[in-house]
């Protein structure tokens, strides 16, 4: 008995359509959003085309070859019969193939060499510095005035139509950086910088992801890369320039918020945190001095709203074991004072 | 006797796998509350009566593992243990890597030490760091005195070797030596 392929096999690529629709959206390749991404997906179409239509016309050739009938008195030929103009045809064919192919690659060489040194950043570039850590991201926008440096973490603001370039570093492992929708992928090796640089196209907010495997928590450890006009970019720069509130400072009337404070200054918060403008001056984790207008807690782990965060500072090992935020003994009052202090650092 | 030999290499084999969890990560010690511990004796000499009880030895168990010796390391430069022991090798404090243990050598007494300050400058940390962090730096100074096993002991900082690894990039490639200023050119 033969076995026929099932006529329902031709609706496989028909079921398949529908994955399809998980191209689009904040953390795809499919969908550039920057000039280096939009570089890198027409590469991806052009190889894609092409492999495409040359498997098509391989399956063609094959067919024919299968399926053809042999010519009437057709004779195979004898190969020790010498043919030497065949042969001469042959080696001109194959030669100028060869030749062709060859100018070709460096030609294609010459052209990449020029496309890449027009994709660096120029000099007018938004200079950021981001150190990877274990596991989460530490964006310090760089400036040569140092009072206009200053450090936020897990969320990186760039103007549109600016060309950004970024230092990668890392702290303890190997990291990557990964913005699908707007450039490739750069590593953060412990002991090299490397520079990342991109062009944001359009007004957005895009999913970047650790794209390194780089232990325990790698898969918590996204970012967020917001894409705004040049005026809201000012804005927010100057935001993040000030110091804690005035409100978080001893002027507060509010006696939770003033508790809080006093918790985080002396529970050992204050060890690993810094909130400028107040005593809190650890560098060993994420800068919080404007904590409340990031829009998640932990890297992209947790949204951030006063339920998780409370949750989170109650019981960081639970919700992203391994993390070096230790559980710090806190009973439910102070929990609350805690967080109502932290959610006022806007 | 040939038939064995299939045996024997799953037996192998199997062995190997033993290696695969060579030691258990402890994120969370709720068993205690470094703060509420008791006291703990500084010499072995027992005056009458019991000695006070050990509380702190619930942590002695991170001194074989890897992973809490290392955060100790990490610990001992971000709490700035190192602004006065400078590595182990002591200076406005004392000397960490010789063996002389003024409040004693055990893990306890190093835990202790940490926890409650001693006379002459040494802060107390145990209301400021919870109990695992507690024992992670704990560990590591009795890493530091040469306590712990080799296996699981950090290696020394690159930047006490006495030259740069070879693969490492300058410090501070932006900083161009100026001979003119007479700042030393780049080695």
């Amino acid at each position: 008995m033969t076995t026929r392929p099932s006529k329902w096999l031709a609706f496989v690529p028909a079921a398949l359509l529908p994955f399809l629709t998980g191209c689009g959206g904040s953390q795809s390749v499919l969908n550039p959003q920057g000039l280096q991404a939009e570089r890198l997906a027409q590469l991806f179409w052009l190889f894609t085309g092409v492999c495409g239509a040359v498997w098509i016309l391989v399956l063609i050739a094959m067919m024919i070859a299968i399926f053809r009938k042999p010519r009437k008195g057709y004779r195979p030929v004898d190969p020790l019969v010498v043919d030497a103009q065949g042969e001469r045809r042959t080696a001109i064919v194959v030669g100028s193939l060869v030749t062709l192919t060859a100018l070709m690659l460096i030609a294609f060489t010459f052209l990449s060499y020029v496309a890449t040194r027009g994709l660096a950043a120029p000099n007018e570039a938004l200079n950021i510095e981001i150190t990877g850590y274990q596991w989460w991201w530490n964006v310090k926008y760089d400036n040569p005035n140092p009072s206009q440096v200053f450090d936020t973490a897990n969320e990186i603001h760039v103007p549109v139509d600016r060309p950004v370039s970024i230092d990668l570093k890392a702290a303890d492992v190997i990291h990557s950086f990964w913005v699908p929708n707007l450039t490739g992928k750069q590593d953060l090796i412990p002991g090299q910088d490397n520079i990342v640089s991109f062009t944001a196209r359009h007004v957005g907010r895009y999913r970047g992801q650790c794209a390194e495997f780089c232990g325990w928590q790698h898969a918590h450890m996204a970012f967020l890369v917001i894409v705004e006009s040049a005026g809201d970019f000012e804005a927010w720069r100057n935001g993040q320039l000030r110091v804690a509130r005035a409100a978080a400072g001893e002027e507060s009337k509010d006696r939770e918020i003033l508790h809080g404070k006093d918790i985080f200054n002396t529970r050992g918060c204050a060890l690993c945190h810094t909130i400028r403008g107040t005593n809190a001056g650890g560098r060993m984790g994420p800068d919080l001095t404007h904590l409340a207008s990031r829009s998640t807690l932990a890297a992209g782990t947790l949204p951030n709203t006063q339920h998780d965060l409370i949750a989170w500072i109650a019981d960081p090992q639970a919700i992203k074991p391994g993390n070096k935020m230790p559980k710090v003994p806190l009973d439910g009052s102070e929990l609350d004072a805690l967080g109502a202090y932290l959610r006022m650092l806007e | 006797m040939r038939a064995h030999a299939p045996l024997a290499i799953i037996i192998g084999v199997t062995l190997i796998l033993t290696a695969c969890k060579r030691e258990q990560r402890d994120f969370e010690p709720d068993k205690v509350d470094a703060a509420k511990l008791g006291p703990v004796p500084l010499v072995s000499l027992e005056p009458g009566g019991d000695r006070p009880p050990k509380d702190l030895e619930a942590g002695k168990d991170y001194e074989q593992n890897a992973y809490h010796l290392n955060q100790g390391k990490a610990l001992f430069s971000a709490m700035n243990c190192n602004g006065c022991h400078s590595n182990g090798g002591g200076g406005m404090g004392p000397a960490l890597t010789d063996d002389v243990w003024i409040y004693g050598s055990d893990f306890v007494n190093i835990a202790a030490s940490i926890r409650d300050g001693r006379p002459n400058g040494m802060p107390s940390f145990g209301r400021v760091l919870p109990p695992e962090t507690l024992f992670d730096l704990a560990a590591y100074v009795r890493a530091l005195g040469g306590f712990v096993p080799t296996n699981a002991a950090p290696s020394r900082n690159d930047s006490l070797q006495a030259a740069p690894g070879e693969n490492r990039t300058q410090e501070n490639p932006e900083f161009v030596p100026n001979p003119a200023a007479g700042n030393p050119p780049a080695p």
